[in-house]
């Protein structure tokens, strides 16, 4: 039990990181209905880009906007090719994921994986979230607001701030209508291509954002790292929604339940590892478990629990 | 204010199931007309339509809306012209988005959308006072889902919009058939005022013979996927259903005429 409360605070701020892509597959799979395969990929791709920077010397907050802009470029590849070429959303994303492993791995320098160097207390200095500063807090050695949990936490305000305006724009309205009734948004002029690659584009953004702050928390970027990703989105989106869809009503409020959901996820997962012996191996089996039980409950609601009674079919002849 | 010339469409060419829906096709309507299409199941009248509102690109032929060339526009571009509502009451309005919401996307059909806001609070008092003329009581939900209204409470909604931004076409496909019989006389009563009150240039598609003579000041009837029947003027007045089916009758060589239409 000590073990898991210890590890707290690390399960939360990992929860708010992977939050904020949960919060890019929100745009995807709730706004626009498509399920975007591309983040597996993609959340590396902001991993590699920031940690390649960063270890040159670049500046911060340049590193990070690198990460946004080659994780939009990921997703501004999926959308064309899902409205250019006519490719199906899921295949789309698939390809671009499966192209953006050998770019990832370039991106690395054709190796699976490379690190910050933190040793270097200059260069820990310059990060801006780490799994270091989580202890250092809670030693003293840092002041309370280096803890990634506040850091990450501001991330995650800013970026519901920066949605929540953007989709109330005539241009966020437009991609909402897409994804609510695309037959409608075209007849009200919408062109419905433009809103998906848009919309890919934002979502692929903030995924690669989020695992360049993961790879900051952790000090290193994996070429693996996005592995399941996209399980990890939607059980954060499902968890939030399930969760908190009678409190929250308002759209920022929904961004934060998927942040929230995020950081439950991490915490049962973190539950799961402490308090049982289980091999580390079987998560991404007990992840896929969580996201399909979670997928089930709402549909099982609906086909079994609030159906009005039907009539009793006649008995007798069953080919009448 | 339409041009049609000679538009032919052919589904899945070449296939088992190959169909010719528009058969060449012409059709010019003045400023103002109002035109009921008939016609049985499959003559083409929603083909028409969707054609028109550009859904699909027309094999050959040429389409012009207020004397533009609309042929080779997508859907979305032509939406600046037309305003629609369709049979499916689900179709005509996002269920997810507010009221309001969707007035305020009808009410930029056909322009960019920008980063401005989405909607105004001027916007919303201006929908506040035309739902008004609905008599639903919308003007008091207006944050509300539209998922939660009635299917007639939709295609009031969807017909309001269509006519929020003068559009130069109205395009009513079938759109009280999935209504009861109450409430589709109320939309249609609703769809003749706002027909009147702009002016628009209309097409509205019926299964209903009555409703087609009772509405418009001109008359078409389709048969496959030609337009066999056009009345207009004091004939159109005069018209009834036994001279309809008559008419039809002789233009087709057909006595199919017809349980269908005149159930359907």
């Amino acid at each position: 039990m000590t073990a898991f409360l210890s590890a707290l605070p690390g399960a939360v701020s990992q929860g708010l990181i992977w939050g904020i892509m949960a919060i890019g597959v929100y745009i995807t799979y709730k706004i626009l209905d498509i399920a975007d395969l591309t983040v597996d990929g993609s959340f590396c791709t902001g991993a590699a880009a920031f940690v390649m920077l960063f270890g040159a010397g670049v500046n911060i907050w340049l590193a990070l906007l690198a990460a946004l802009l080659a994780g939009m470029l990921a997703g501004l590849a999926t959308g064309l090719l899902h409205t250019l070429c006519g490719i199906p959303a899921i295949l789309a994303g698939i390809l671009t994921q499966l192209g953006l492993w050998s770019i990832n791995l370039a991106i690395m320098g054709m190796k699976a994986n490379t690190a910050i160097n933190i040793r270097d207390e200059e260069s820990l200095n310059r990060l801006l979230v780490s799994l270091r500063f989580v202890r250092g807090v809670a030693d003293g050695g840092y002041p309370f607001y280096r803890h990634p949990i506040f850091v990450v936490g501001l991330f995650t305000l800013a970026v519901i701030a920066v949605l929540y305006w953007f989709f109330g724009t005539e241009l966020g309205a437009s991609l909402r209508a897409t994804g609510a009734n695309p037959s409608m948004a075209r007849a009200q002029g919408i062109n419905t291509n433009v809103g998906k690659v848009i919309g890919l584009i934002l979502s692929n953004g903030l995924v690669a954002l989020s695992g360049a702050l993961l790879s900051q928390y952790q000090a290193f970027a994996d070429a693996s790292m996005g592995k399941g990703a996209i399980v990890v989105g939607l059980a954060a989106v499902i968890i939030g929604e399930v969760l908190f869809s009678k409190l929250f009503r308002n759209f920022a409020l929904k961004l934060l339940a998927v942040s929230i959901g995020a950081i439950i996820y991490y915490i049962v997962i973190q539950a799961v590892v402490s308090l049982s012996n289980i091999n580390t191996n079987y998560l991404k089996l007990i992840s896929a478990l969580i996201v399909a039980v979670f997928l089930t409950i709402p549909y099982w609601k609906g086909k079994y629990f609030s159906r009005p009674v039907q009539p009793a079919k006649k008995e007798g002849n069953p080919h009448a | 204010m339409l041009d049609v010339q000679n538009i032919r469409k052919t589904f899945n060419p070449g296939t088992v199931n190959e169909k010719t829906a528009l058969d060449g096709v012409s059709l010019t309507l003045s400023d103002g007309d109002f035109v009921t299409v008939i016609g049985g199941n499959g003559a083409g009248k929603s083909t028409l339509l969707n054609a028109v509102a550009g859904v699909w690109p027309v094999d050959s032929g040429s389409i012009s809306i207020g004397g533009t060339d609309v042929t080779r526009l997508p859907e979305h571009k032509r939406a600046k012209y037309i305003g629609r509502v369709f049979q499916d009451p689900m179709m005509g309005t996002a269920a997810t988005m507010q009221i309001e919401e969707n007035m305020a996307l009808a009410a930029r059909r056909g322009r960019a959308r920008t980063l401005r806001p989405g909607i105004t609070r001027d916007e919303r008092e201006h929908y506040r006072e035309t739902l008004k003329i609905l008599d639903l009581g919308l003007e008091d939900r207006l944050t509300s889902k539209v998922g939660l209204l009635s299917g007639g409470q939709r295609q009031a909604l969807t017909l309001l919009m269509a006519a929020l931004r003068k559009p130069d076409l109205l395009l009513l496909d079938e759109h009280t058939a999935a209504l009861d019989p109450k409430t589709a006389a109320k939309v249609l009563e609703l769809s003749d005022r706002i027909v009147a009150e702009s002016g628009l240039t209309t097409m509205m598609v019926t299964h209903n013979m009555k409703d087609a003579i009772a509405h418009g000041n001109r008359l078409i009837m389709m048969y496959e996927g030609r337009i066999a029947l056009d009345i207009s003027g004091e004939e159109k007045k005069k018209l009834t259903v036994e001279d309809l089916l008559a008419r039809f009758g002789q233009a087709t060589g057909s006595d199919e005429a017809d349980d269908k239409l005149l159930l359907g």
